[in-house]
C-alpha cells in the first residue's frame, strides 16, 4: 500500500535497467507510491488536526459572525474575540458557566485517582514483577478479566451501591471507581518498568542489611522514577476524559460536575451559544494535549514494548 | 469510564502470556531458604492485597450482583426497601429477547463494532506505512497521529457534532457549496437517506455510518502505534532479499511486509472489537442513542437512568458480556493456536 517504500541501500540494488522497457512495473509503482505517499500523509494530517482546528478557531469568533459565515476557515487575529472564554469560566452566579469550578472538581478527581492509583499499584507492581507468592498469575488473569467486561456493565451496581451507601455524588467515590478501574493497567505498565531494573541492585543492598521494603522504598523506587512519572501523566489522562461513571454518579449536583461531565451537559442547551461551549473545549482538551507532548515519548515507548511479541 | 480507550490497556493480552513467571526475586537463588522464599511470599501477597481488594470490591463483586440483579425485578423508585435476594425471576430476560428493540439494537451494534474495527485498522495501517520511512518532522506528525485518540472524547464528539451541525456546520456548509449537495445532511439525526449513485437507488444508514466513521478517526491512532513499532522489528535484510529477486513495493509489501504484521493485526482485531463493542461514549455523545445508532451500552444507559428499571438494564448488560464471550471464546478457539505457531 502507500510507500512501504523501502528504499534498500542504493548500493545492493541492481540497475533498474531501463534499456529494454522504459517503464517496468517497478519503476510505475515506485512513482506512483511516492506520490501516494504524500496525499495520505497530507490527507491524514488534515482529517486528524482539521476538529481541533475547527475548535479553537470558533472559540476565538463571536457567534453571530458564525452564523453569517459558517464555512469561513481563516480569521486574522485582529478578528479575535476572547469573550468566550471569560464567559465560559465565569460562574455562573455572574452569568458565566462555572468552568473553573468544573475544572477544579476534575483537576481534584484526576490528582486524587494518580496519587491513589501509585499508592496501590507500586506496591503491587513490584510485589508482581520480583516476589514469587501463592496467586500470582490468578492476578494477573483476575485483572484481565476486568477488561473484557463492558464498563456499562460495571455501571448498573455500581450506581445502586453508591446510591445505597450515599456516596455517590460525592468525588470520592469517583475517585474509588476511577483507581478500581486503572490500577491494573498501572500495575502492568509498572511491572514490565521494575523487569527492567537490574535484581542485583537489590541483591546487593540485600546483602548489605537492607530490608524488603527498604529495598523498596531506596533501590527501586527511585530507579523506577521514568515510568512512575508516565504512569501517573497517563492515568491523569484517564481520570480527566473520563465521562459514564461521571455522568452516572455527579449529574445531579451542578457544583460537583467535572469539567467532561459539564460540557456534554451544557452542549445539549440551546441558551448557550456555540462559542462559548468550544471555548470550554479548547479548556478541556489543553491540559491532555500539553501533557501529552510533554510526555508523548515517555508514554509511547513504555506502551508499545510489549507490542513486538503481538 | 474506557480505560480500555486508553492506551495502556493494549499490551496486556498479548505479553502477559509471555511474561509471568520470567522475573526472580534476590531471594530466590538462596536455594536454601525455605522461610527465605515463605517470607518472599508473604511479602508479595501483603503488597499485592490492596489491589486485588478494590478490585474485588469495585470490579468483581459488582459483576456478580449484576447477576443477581438481573433476575430480580427492581425498579429504582424501591431501591431503598430491596432485599439483596429478593423474588428471583426470568421475567427480565424475556422481556430483553421478547423485544424487538433488542434485536435491532444487538445489530446495531455487531455492524458498528465490525465495520469500526475493520476502518480504524485499515486506517491505521495505512498511517503506518505512510509514515515508514524517515522524513523531516516525522516525530511531530506521528505525535499529531495519536491526538485523536488522546484528547477528552467529550470535546472531539463535541467539535463533530458542530462540524457536522446542518444549520452552521462547516461540512454541510462546504458540502452544499462545492459538492453540489441539495440540501444540507444531517449526518447525526437522520436514519437513512436516498443515495443514487449511476442511476441506483438505495437508502444509507447516515447516522449509523457517521458514527462508524467517528471511530474510525478516533481510534485509528491505536492501531497506528501498534502497527509502527511492529513495522520496526521488521528485519530490512528480508525486503533487500525481494527487492534483489525483483519484487516489486506492492509485492514486497503482499508477500514480506504483511504476512509479519498479521498477527499484530490479529491481536489489534480483538482489543478494537472488543472495546468497541462495549463502548458507550462516543455514540451517547454524538447521537444519544437516535436515528438508528443505539447500541446495547447507551440501551443499558437509558434503561437504568430514563426509565430507572435496574433489572432491565443489568439484564441487558450482561447478555452484551455473555455475548462479547462467546465471541473472543470462539475467536480463540478458532484463531489463537495458529497464531502461536507463527
Amino acid at each position: 500500500m502507500t510507500g512501504t517504500q523501502v528504499s534498500p541501500p542504493r548500493s545492493v540494488r541492481p540497475d533498474p535497467a531501463p534499456a529494454r522497457r522504459r517503464w517496468s512495473r517497478d519503476d510505475v509503482e515506485n512513482r506512483v507510491f511516492a506520490v501516494l505517499r504524500v496525499v495520505v500523509i497530507v490527507g491524514l494530517l488534515i482529517v486528524t488536526l482539521f476538529p481541533f482546528y475547527y475548535t479553537a478557531l470558533l472559540s476565538v469568533r463571536p457567534l453571530d459572525r458564525v452564523l453569517q459565515d459558517p464555512g469561513a476557515l481563516w480569521v486574522g487575529p485582529g478578528e479575535w474575540d476572547l469573550g468566550s472564554y471569560s464567559r465560559v469560566l465565569a460562574p455562573s452566579a455572574s452569568g458565566g458557566q462555572g468552568f473553573l469550578v468544573f475544572m477544579g472538581n476534575s483537576a481534584l478527581v484526576a490528582l486524587g485517582t494518580v496519587a491513589l492509583t501509585l499508592l496501590i499499584a507500586l506496591p503491587g507492581a513490584y510485589a508482581v514483577s520480583r516476589l514469587q507468592f501463592f496467586g500470582r498469575r490468578q492476578v494477573s488473569v483476575l485483572f484481565l478479566a476486568v477488561y473484557l467486561f463492558p464498563n456499562i456493565l460495571l455501571a448498573v451496581p455500581l450506581f445502586v451501591f453508591f446510591t445505597r451507601i450515599g456516596l455517590r455524588g460525592s468525588l470520592v467515590g469517583l475517585v474509588i471507581v476511577y483507581v478500581s478501574q486503572i490500577v491494573a493497567v498501572s500495575i502492568y505498565m509498572l511491572r514490565n518498568y521494575f523487569d527492567t531494573v537490574p535484581v542485583s541492585l537489590e541483591e546487593a543492598a540485600a546483602i548489605d542489611g537492607c530490608s524488603r521494603l527498604g529495598i523498596m522504598r531506596r533501590i527501586s523506587i527511585p530507579l523506577a522514577i521514568p515510568a512512575i512519572v508516565a504512569n501517573a501523566l497517563f492515568v491523569f489522562m484517564i481520570a480527566w476524559n473520563e465521562f459514564l461513571f461521571a455522568l452516572l454518579f455527579l449529574i445531579e449536583d451542578r457544583d460537583r460536575w467535572t469539567v467532561s461531565l459539564g460540557l456534554s451537559q451544557l452542549a445539549g442547551s440551546i441558551e448557550i451559544p456555540t462559542t462559548v461551549l468550544m471555548a470550554g473545549s479548547v479548556i478541556v482538551t489543553i491540559p491532555i494535549i500539553a501533557i501529552f507532548f510533554a510526555s508523548e515519548r515517555l508514554l509511547t515507548e513504555g506502551l508499545t514494548a510489549g507490542a513486538e511479541k503481538g | 469510564m474506557s480505560v480500555g480507550a486508553g492506551l495502556g490497556a493494549a499490551p496486556a493480552a498479548p505479553a502477559r502470556r509471555s511474561g509471568s513467571g520470567g522475573s526472580s526475586g534476590p531471594g530466590r537463588q538462596s536455594g536454601s531458604g525455605r522461610t527465605l522464599r515463605r517470607a518472599e511470599a508473604r511479602a508479595g501477597l501483603a503488597l499485592i492485597s490492596p489491589t486485588v481488594v478494590i478490585v474485588v470490591v469495585m470490579v468483581v463483586l459488582p459483576i456478580i450482583w449484576t447477576v443477581l440483579l438481573a433476575f430480580q425485578r427492581l425498579r429504582l423508585l424501591n431501591l431503598r426497601n430491596a432485599g439483596l435476594f429478593d423474588n428471583f425471576t426470568l421475567a427480565n430476560f424475556a422481556n430483553v429477547f421478547g423485544s424487538s428493540a433488542f434485536w435491532a439494537n444487538l445489530a446495531t451494534t455487531l455492524a458498528y463494532s465490525v465495520f469500526g474495527t475493520a476502518a480504524a485498522i485499515g486506517v491505521g495501517l495505512v498511517a503506518a506505512l505512510a509514515l515508514r520511512r524517515r522524513f523531516r518532522f516525522r516525530g511531530l506528525v506521528r505525535a499529531a497521529m495519536l491526538l485523536p485518540y488522546v484528547a477528552p472524547i467529550v470535546a472531539v464528539t463535541f467539535a463533530w457534532k458542530t462540524m457536522l451541525s446542518p444549520q452552521f456546520g462547516v461540512a454541510n456548509h462546504w458540502g452544499t457549496r462545492l459538492l453540489g449537495w441539495d440540501e444540507p445532511i444531517a449526518f447525526l439525526s437522520q436514519r437513512s437517506s436516498e443515495v443514487s449513485i449511476l442511476g441506483w437507488q438505495f437508502g444509507v444508514p447516515t447516522a449509523l455510518l457517521t458514527v462508524i466513521a467517528f471511530e474510525a478517526w478516533r481510534s485509528f491512532p491505536f492501531a497506528f502505534l501498534f502497527l509502527t513499532a511492529r513495522l520496526q522489528a521488521v528485519p530490512i535484510t528480508l525486503e533487500e532479499a525481494a527487492t534483489v529477486d525483483g519484487a516489486t513495493l506492492s509485492q514486497r509489501f503482499r508477500y514480506v511486509v504483511f504476512p509479519q504484521l498479521l498477527p499484530t493485526i490479529a491481536v489489534l482485531a480483538v482489543l478494537r472489537f472488543i472495546w468497541t463493542f462495549n463502548s458507550f461514549d462516543d455514540i451517547y455523545l454524538l447521537t444519544g442513542g437516535g436515528a438508528g445508532t443505539e447500541v446495547i451500552s447507551v440501551s443499558v444507559f437509558n434503561s437504568l437512568t430514563a426509565r430507572g428499571d435496574i433489572g432491565g438494564a443489568a439484564a441487558q448488560a450482561l447478555v452484551l458480556a455473555a455475548i462479547l464471550a462467546v465471541l473472543i471464546g470462539l475467536y480463540l478457539w478458532r484463531l489463537a493456536p495458529r497464531e502461536e505457531q507463527s
